[in-house]
């Protein structure tokens, strides 16, 4: 494998496993609510935004990022409780476009708390380049994909081995029926928004250093997120992964060998090729639609 | 009390309604940039119009709607000041080419449902935007391009109370042509499709084909509110390309009511004027103008005409 090949993967790795994580928030609150969240990528923003403001403050930087993860949890668990429980009952169009309008707001609310200019958030540790096959990584990429791979491990023993995280696969699956055997299906809701909110937020702050942060680095991240998500098939965790890493990977590689200004074309073109013959994603929950 | 309730109702009515605020509105229209304001309304209700079309009656979203639009705009711009292209010909052409692409990449996608057709149409709009800013030699780039200004019948238009006309005739044919075919077999078939795609197929409407020609229909109409958009302005840039002005028309089409014609209007007049009226809250701006527009979806959850018609008919009783 040449060491420019090797480069443009282990890129490719480290922004994926960011859309990784925001497609899963996408995914816990589709699951939850049937509802696209495009808000996700203002936790992002939250996150990012915070722990930068935190530190240059003066506090210690682990200290920070669990503050800055509170925080946009915080906002998640508003968004719901506020807004979306309100809404209850709307058409899935209606609440998507309450979160359009969430996600305007905070937008706005981060230009008056902050400012429109751009912010690095130093990386936890160091910045030498490591040594890799011939190719170099940064030590924050590291802590990227460490902090993902721990967190999709984490996922997956709270959806498969705990009675909540079980509550919250059953409300998905049908949400009456998991309300008849004694589930919250309220409580499951709020627990989504949160559970994406922190998320996003560990998202943002993980790649603060690498590409900067602003109050509108959300719209792009989101998307992406959103796109990864659906790559890989709605509501499934697997996927999210698979599909934040795809995208990941094709849009590094598209920007390597062919053009840096349509990496998002390639990238799209071939999510719509896919789409085309799995109009379910790579791995969606197989299903028959009531008629 | 007997003649209200026949013109509150009648299709008639509304169009009535529409030509007269059409008519009438120059008279509170006392400087230019209250006629600008006013245009740009007219010229998103065009689009919301179809794309209400779409999304409120064929039951199907599209988040990539600015990608019509720009493609329309830039197609004018370039065959106009690139080629010398006489601005009739080339507005035809311009949004013939925007309804036979919305034709062609219509029927691959439009086998997506929900939010994998979001995804897919999002996908569209992005492709495009981005060909538009890349493709600087053609199209300007980010820095955007002039256009000539339209003429018709051989006088220019120019001045923006003739555009205000121009703009006034073509919404009023956008929502009369819109009126009709939701009262035509076609539309029928569409509301059918919302309901329910299986038990329109088992009434003999055949799915695929009438939602093609939904999504053709709006494609066309913000191919015409694109073309006409840069002939009016002058100037075209690659920011009414983008998803964020695709979110915008959809919005529009919510917040004013789905599967209402005049929603789709009114959601276009609301949000178009809004952030103009925003602008003296300087940084608040933004917020304000989210808050708005979730407190509006969280109480009016159907969206400004649909629930302002029914508490009317409430009160009637």
């Amino acid at each position: 494998m040449s060491a420019e090949l090797t480069q443009f993967l282990l890129t490719g790795i480290t922004i994926g496993a960011i859309y990784a994580l925001v497609a899963l928030g996408f995914s816990i609150i589709y699951n939850a609510s049937q509802v696209i969240n495009f808000a996700q990528g203002e936790f992002v923003m939250i996150g990012g935004m915070t722990t930068v403001s935190l530190v240059d403050g003066g506090m210690p930087l682990p200290l920070a990022i669990a503050l800055a993860v509170v925080v946009a949890a915080a906002v998640g668990l508003l968004l719901e409780k506020l807004a979306i429980e309100r809404a209850r009952g709307a058409s899935v169009v209606t609440l998507i476009i309450i979160t359009i309008g969430a996600s305007i707001f905070l937008r706005g609310l981060a230009q008056l708390v902050w400012d429109k200019n751009f912010h690095a958030l130093r990386p936890f540790t160091g910045s030498t380049p490591i040594a890799v096959f011939g190719a170099t990584i940064l030590p924050q990429s590291l802590w990227v994909l460490g902090v993902t791979v721990l967190i999709v491990a984490a996922l997956g023993w709270f959806f498969g081995r705990t009675l909540l995280g079980k509550g919250m696969l059953a409300t998905s699956h049908n949400r009456l029926a998991a309300e008849l055997v004694g589930v919250r299906v309220k409580g499951m809701l709020l627990l989504a928004f949160g559970l994406s909110a922190a998320l996003g937020a560990i998202a943002g702050i993980l790649t603060a250093p690498i590409t900067i942060t602003s109050y509108d680095v959300g719209v792009m991240l989101g998307l992406k997120g959103f796109a990864a998500a659906i790559l890989g098939g709605l509501g499934s965790g697997v996927g999210a992964v698979a599909g934040g890493l795809a995208l990941g990977i094709l849009e590094s590689l598209g920007a390597g060998f062919v053009s840096s200004a349509y990496k998002d074309v390639i990238a799209f073109v071939i999510i719509l090729a896919v789409l085309f013959f799995r109009p379910s994603g790579l791995f969606a929950r197989r299903s028959a639609e009531r008629v | 009390m007997t003649v209200w309730p026949r013109l509150a109702q009648a299709r008639t009515g509304g169009l009535a309604v529409l030509v007269l605020v059409i008519a009438l509105l120059p008279l509170a229209l006392t400087n230019n940039f209250y006629y600008e304001v006013a245009i740009q309304v007219g010229l998103n209700a065009i689009v919301c119009v179809g794309l209400n079309l779409l999304i409120g009656y064929a039951g199907q979203i599209s988040l990539g709607h600015a990608g019509f639009y720009a493609l329309s705009a830039y197609t004018s711009a370039i065959l106009t000041s690139r080629f010398g292209w006489p601005p009739g010909a080339a507005l035809v052409v311009a949004i013939g080419s925007a309804g036979l692409v919305a034709y062609v990449v219509g029927r691959p996608i439009l086998r997506l449902k929900g939010h994998y057709l979001a995804m897919a149409t999002l996908g569209l709009g992005i492709i495009i935007s981005i060909v538009i800013a890349t493709e600087d030699r053609i199209t300007g780039g980010p820095d955007g391009m002039a256009v000539p200004p339209l003429a018709l019948l051989g006088f220019p238009l120019a001045g923006e109370r003739v555009w205000y006309w121009v703009v006034g005739v073509m919404l009023v044919v956008a929502v009369w042509l819109a009126l009709n075919l939701i009262d035509s077999p076609v539309g029928r078939a569409l509301r059918a499709l919302h309901g329910s795609e299986v038990a329109a197929q088992v009434a003999g409407v055949d799915p695929r084909r009438y939602k093609v020609m939904a999504f053709v229909i709006s494609a066309v109409f913000a191919a015409v509110a694109g073309s006409l958009t840069a002939h009016y302005a002058g100037f075209i840039t690659p920011a009414k390309a983008t998803f964020l002005h695709s979110i915008e028309l959809v919005t529009m089409v919510v917040l004013g009511g789905m599967a209402s014609t005049f929603g789709a209007v009114v959601g276009a007049a609301v949000l178009t004027t809004m952030p103009q009226v925003l602008t003296a809250l300087k940084d608040y701006e933004m917020m304000v103008f989210g808050a708005v527009l979730m407190l509006t979806m969280i109480f009016l959850p159907r969206g400004l005409v649909p629930t302002i018609g029914a508490a009317f008919a409430r009160w009637r009783k």
